[in-house]
């Protein structure tokens, strides 16, 4: 059945794709989660009437931001080549992959954290403080907690971001389900296995915001 | 009774992109332990300012912050937290956090104040009784009206056992009832426990039923000071007067009287004062008794303060101008105050 249906369809490749895929979004993922949210604090904090209120360090910081989440991803990864190779050692794999993607989703996550932390009853924090918390307390108690939604939200929408930014990393050649249906898909006219990758990747991004929107939802108790 | 907190030439400007603006200039306070010390003023006259100064929310411009014996005007960085830790705070829109349950947002101070575990958790349970959310403990704020959300403020206030207790507009979100029953749970703590108590408001009602003294603000000064009934009695300022009224006088008073003085050319319509015990005394029914005259009474109320019961009333006295005259001076010697309205 699958035989006639997809006859051009290696399916230990494909299942190998898939992995390399799914591991370069997890692991992509969680270091988004890592770096945009250390940038959205900081972003959050520095800004005018926050806790560390610093205009000088939330302009470089903006800045950084907005130079990185402008870049079409395409462009980031060739343009991080140089930076790739002296970290990783090659450009080649699925490990190359990880600088252009964690640098191109963690400003666009940082802005979201943002978003989220801004959401946050200025009186909670201001509750906080009249109660002697430190700003870690503070960090860790008040704005991690109170914006987690959407937190969850925003790596929701990145994850699937990633998703997308592995496909086009898998054509400059660190694997993956982009990379397959580009060799194998596109350039060898095997429409089949096309298909099958892009069911697969549909499946991938349905399971994430199936998952991220359950989280969120046991998570709110406003 | 001592000293607990004390201000002295307390300034605070903050710089604006239209200039500066004295939100509250130069004052000087003292309240005692124990005390409920209200401060009531319109809005944008400083008292927000002047109560964020206490925990040091805001630093003073100029002059002195005292509570406890710190000053917090000076203490920065841990020795501050430290001392906020003996100053609970309670606000308008509650501030809890909703992430938390009712017992994990009482928790909460007790968690920044290190507390190991099993103590907090026993704090709580005490808490949530002295406030009377038993059966609530594991609710989310969500779930729960306005003033159960006050409750859980004060709770958590209180948790650490703090020497002063802030209230910032505490009632000012919630219905006349609910206002009600959260000034009788703040009465009861200042007595069960001696806290010192300090509240803002903009509604004369809250001091009238909970504050020993009270202190009015106008454009970032104190214009007026002294015990409620005092202030009741004799209001000097305009600004005063107008707060008095909120609770002596119902609105409707004013177009009542008019509409008597219309009608009744030859009565006198006379506004009795009732300050304390006087405001017990069966002096109407003396007056039926004794002078020939109709005494019809036209409005009155008469309120409990912490001090005593204070009130006024309206009252329309006809008879011939001799009597009416000798009811007047009657009413002079007596430990009313009375004024004869000739227009409203």
């Amino acid at each position: 059945m699958l035989e006639k249906w997809f006859p051009n369809v290696d399916w230990a490749m494909m299942w190998q794709a898939t992995e390399e895929t799914l591991y370069m979004t997890g692991v992509s993922v969680v270091a988004t989660f890592i770096l945009g949210l250390i940038l959205g604090l900081l972003l959050f904090l520095t800004s005018k009437g926050n806790l560390w209120e610093n205009k000088f360090i939330y302009s470089i910081v903006a800045a950084v931001v907005n130079i990185f989440r402008s870049i079409p991803f395409i462009i980031l990864i060739v343009l991080l080549i140089p930076f790739t190779k002296a970290l990783v050692g090659t450009i080649i794999g699925a490990n190359a992959a990880f600088p252009a993607l964690i640098i191109g989703a963690g400003p666009f996550y940082a802005r979201m954290v943002e978003i989220g932390l801004r959401e946050i009853d200025k009186g909670v924090i201001e509750a906080a403080k009249a109660m002697g918390a430190k700003t870690s307390t503070i960090i860790w108690k008040v704005l991690i907690p109170e914006s987690l939604p959407a937190l969850v939200s925003g790596i929701t929408v990145t994850a699937i971001s990633l998703v997308s930014y592995t496909a086009m990393a898998g054509v400059i050649g660190a694997g993956g389900l982009g990379n397959l249906a580009y060799l194998d898909g596109f350039q060898r006219n095997h429409n089949d296995v096309t298909l099958v990758a892009t069911i697969i990747v549909l499946i991938i991004v349905f399971v994430i915001q199936f998952i991220g929107d359950f989280i969120t939802s046991k998570i709110d108790k406003r | 009774m001592s000293e607990l907190i004390s201000l002295s030439r307390v300034k605070k400007v903050f710089r604006t992109k239209n200039g500066n603006v004295t939100a509250v200039n130069n004052i000087d306070l003292q309240i005692q332990e124990g005390e409920i010390f209200g401060i009531i003023g319109y809005s944008g006259a400083g008292k927000s300012t002047l109560i964020r100064m206490l925990n040091g929310l805001e630093i003073p411009t100029e002059g002195q912050v005292t509570v406890a014996g710190q000053e917090i005007s000076k203490i920065q960085g841990a020795s501050l937290r430290k001392a906020r830790q003996e100053i609970g705070m309670i606000f308008q829109h509650f501030n809890l956090l909703w992430s938390r349950t009712v017992r994990e947002n009482i928790a909460f101070p007790l968690e920044i104040a290190g507390v190991p575990k099993e103590k907090r958790m026993k704090r709580v349970d005490e808490l949530i009784q002295l406030v009377g959310l038993e059966g609530r403990e594991d609710s989310y704020p969500s779930q729960l009206s306005g003033g159960q959300k006050q409750r859980v403020g004060i709770a958590r206030a209180l948790a650490n056992e703090p020497k002063v207790l802030l209230c910032d507009e505490a009632t000012s979100a919630l219905d006349p009832q609910t206002t009600d029953s959260i000034l009788d749970l703040l009465v009861d703590i200042n007595k069960r426990l001696g806290l010192t108590i300090v509240l803002i408001t903009h509604e004369m009602h809250v001091i009238r039923k909970i504050c020993h003294r009270v202190a009015v603000m106008e454009n970032g000064q104190i214009v007026e000071i002294g015990p409620v009934l005092e202030v009741f009695k004799n209001p000097k300022q305009p600004v005063t007067k107008r707060f008095v009224q909120q609770v002596t006088e119902p609105e409707e008073s004013k177009e009542t009287i008019a509409h008597l003085l219309k009608r009744y050319k030859d009565g006198k319509i006379v506004k009795l004062t009732f300050i304390g015990d006087s405001a017990e005394q069966p002096i109407i029914a003396n007056l039926i008794r004794d002078f020939p005259v109709e005494v019809n009474i036209v409005q009155g109320k008469v309120s409990q303060t912490q001090n005593g019961a204070y009130g006024t009333l309206f009252i329309q006295i006809q008879g011939s101008e001799q009597d009416v005259q000798k009811v007047i001076a009657y009413l002079q010697t007596q430990q009313v105050e009375s004024e004869v309205i000739t227009h409203a």
